[in-house]
């Protein structure tokens, strides 16, 4: 399992880059692909979404299920990653390289945790 | 509490992820996950756990004619070695179960049941038993593993003398001394796929299961189990069949048969006629996949429900199965299914989705 230390985390599994040009990349973290298992299937929301902190903004599809990502943080969707809807698959081969959605102008952020924290908080089971 | 299978240790070992089903835990998937243990089957062979299925002896010289009398399948001309698939229907027509008889003996024969469904079949069975006939639930002393996949004969030919195998579909050889057991070794699976199943003694069976392990099958998991046999069309007592699903709705005629002098369900069929809806394929041809429980529509109008639905891997394209009202079931129809108040396109296609090359 891997923990990259520039990424921040959130308790629902997802990952937050903080991109220089204030951007913010959220996408799925290592333990949140392992638990779903092969994805086949990604429902993404279009630029210009406006997301909120704990809502779901989309949802990935494995072979036996369906499940929300929720929102680490509030704003803007500015762009999304177009590669993932024909190739799910690239969520489960490199997971902090396939970003879900790229955020501006980001109001708020929810509880996040730094990579040794959440390395922790996955080895507890949740 | 989950009862564990006598694999139960072997699934953990293999980094098996562990579920409830059926009142028992097994594999969902394995570290290769559900993808690759379908395709290791479609392309090579697979081994399943499926110790949780039931298994009831029916024996005595009234065995055929209670047979006759419970099930939808004829019985009388079944020979010696083989095996015949039919439904257990209420009176009303609806299915109790859907099962595989083997015949062991001219007056014994092993009922494979689902394992949800074992103790009402118990019951049910028990409740109309007529004459001189005895049923026992060996459940608990037979474990049973699936070998599936093309690969299969030639592994199993190098761990058993090659005349010793059923070659046949739906035959079987009792008593064969595989890896010291006297294992029972159909030629019946649920994957569409070439392939054995063997039954054998609790404590064989992580003997049997290593053997097949080390001869190159793939572990799979009950994830696979699921996306083969919808692409195979085979019906799931839960979801294809139930207490209200009669078995001409859900198009297994081939089993029924109804100038068979009595069972129970057939008068209610006759007087049905022709079912109202009809099973088909569906296959999406827009964005997502299609689940269980799901509203089919033609522009405005409902015209039928999908049973079992996910992203088939051989087709690569979600598929499901559905009932649809019979006048808009023909191949080729243009349909939407709702899927979380979305609208999915999809296109009824023939079943099976997949066939396995000759």
């Amino acid at each position: 399992m891997n923990f990259p230390k520039e990424l921040s985390y959130s308790e629902s599994h997802e990952w937050v880059q903080k991109l220089p040009d204030g951007t913010v990349r959220v996408g799925l973290t290592d333990f949140a692909q392992s638990e779903l298992g092969d994805l086949v299937f990604v429902n993404l929301p279009e630029a210009g979404d406006s997301m909120e902190i704990g809502d779901s903004f989309c949802d990935v599809e494995s072979v036996k299920a369906v499940s929300d990502v929720y929102s680490p943080l509030s704003g803007t969707v500015s762009a999304v990653n177009e590669e993932l809807l024909d190739a799910p698959q690239l969520i489960n081969e490199s997971p902090y390289e396939a970003w879900l959605v790229a955020v501006e102008d980001v109001s708020e952020f929810g509880e996040l945790m730094d990579a040794a924290a959440y390395e922790v908080f996955c080895a507890q089971g949740h | 509490m989950e009862k564990k299978t006598p694999l139960y240790e072997k699934h953990v070992a293999l980094g098996g992820k562990m579920v409830p089903f059926a009142g028992y835990l097994l594999p969902v998937q394995y570290p290769a996950g559900v993808i690759a243990e379908h395709r290791a089957v479609r392309e090579r062979a697979g081994i399943f756990d499926v110790s949780h299925m039931g298994e009831v002896l029916l024996e005595g010289p009234d065995a055929v004619r209670n047979l006759e009398h419970l099930l939808t399948n004829r019985f009388a001309d079944l020979k010696l070695g083989s095996c015949r698939y039919a439904l257990m229907l209420y009176d009303n027509g609806g299915t109790v179960d859907d099962l595989i008889v083997y015949r062991r003996d001219t007056d014994k024969f092993m009922l494979v049941l689902n394992a949800a469904n074992k103790d009402k079949d118990v019951a049910w069975i028990q409740e109309h038993l007529t004459g001189d006939v005895r049923l026992s639930d060996i459940s608990d002393k037979v474990a049973q593993i699936a070998l599936q996949g093309p690969g299969a004969r030639a592994i199993m030919e190098r761990l058993v003398h090659p005349e010793l195998l059923p070659d046949k579909y739906y035959t079987f050889s009792e008593y064969v001394g595989f890896e010291n057991t006297h294992s029972l070794i159909s030629r019946t699976g649920y994957t569409g796929e070439f392939g054995y199943e063997l039954y054998m003694l609790p404590d064989d069976a992580e003997r049997v299961w290593d053997t097949l392990l080390s001869a190159g099958a793939q572990p799979c998991g009950l994830g696979c189990r699921d996306t083969l046999r919808l692409e195979a069309a085979m019906p799931l007592y839960g979801h294809e069949l139930s207490a209200e699903i009669d078995p001409i709705t859900a198009g297994l005629g081939f089993a029924v048969k109804l100038d068979k002098e009595d069972f129970i369900g057939k008068t209610a069929l006759l007087e049905a006629g022709e079912p109202a809806r009809v099973r088909v394929g569906l296959k999406v041809t827009g964005r997502g996949i299609v689940r269980e429980h799901e509203s089919v529509f033609i522009g405005d109008r409902l015209v039928g429900e999908t049973t079992s639905g996910t992203h088939c891997p051989t087709l690569g394209v979600g598929c499901a199965m559905a009932y649809v009202e019979r006048d808009v079931s023909a191949p080729g129809t243009a349909v939407e299914v709702e899927v979380r108040s979305r609208r999915v396109a999809a296109e009824l296609v023939p079943l099976p989705f997949y066939k396995a090359p000759k």
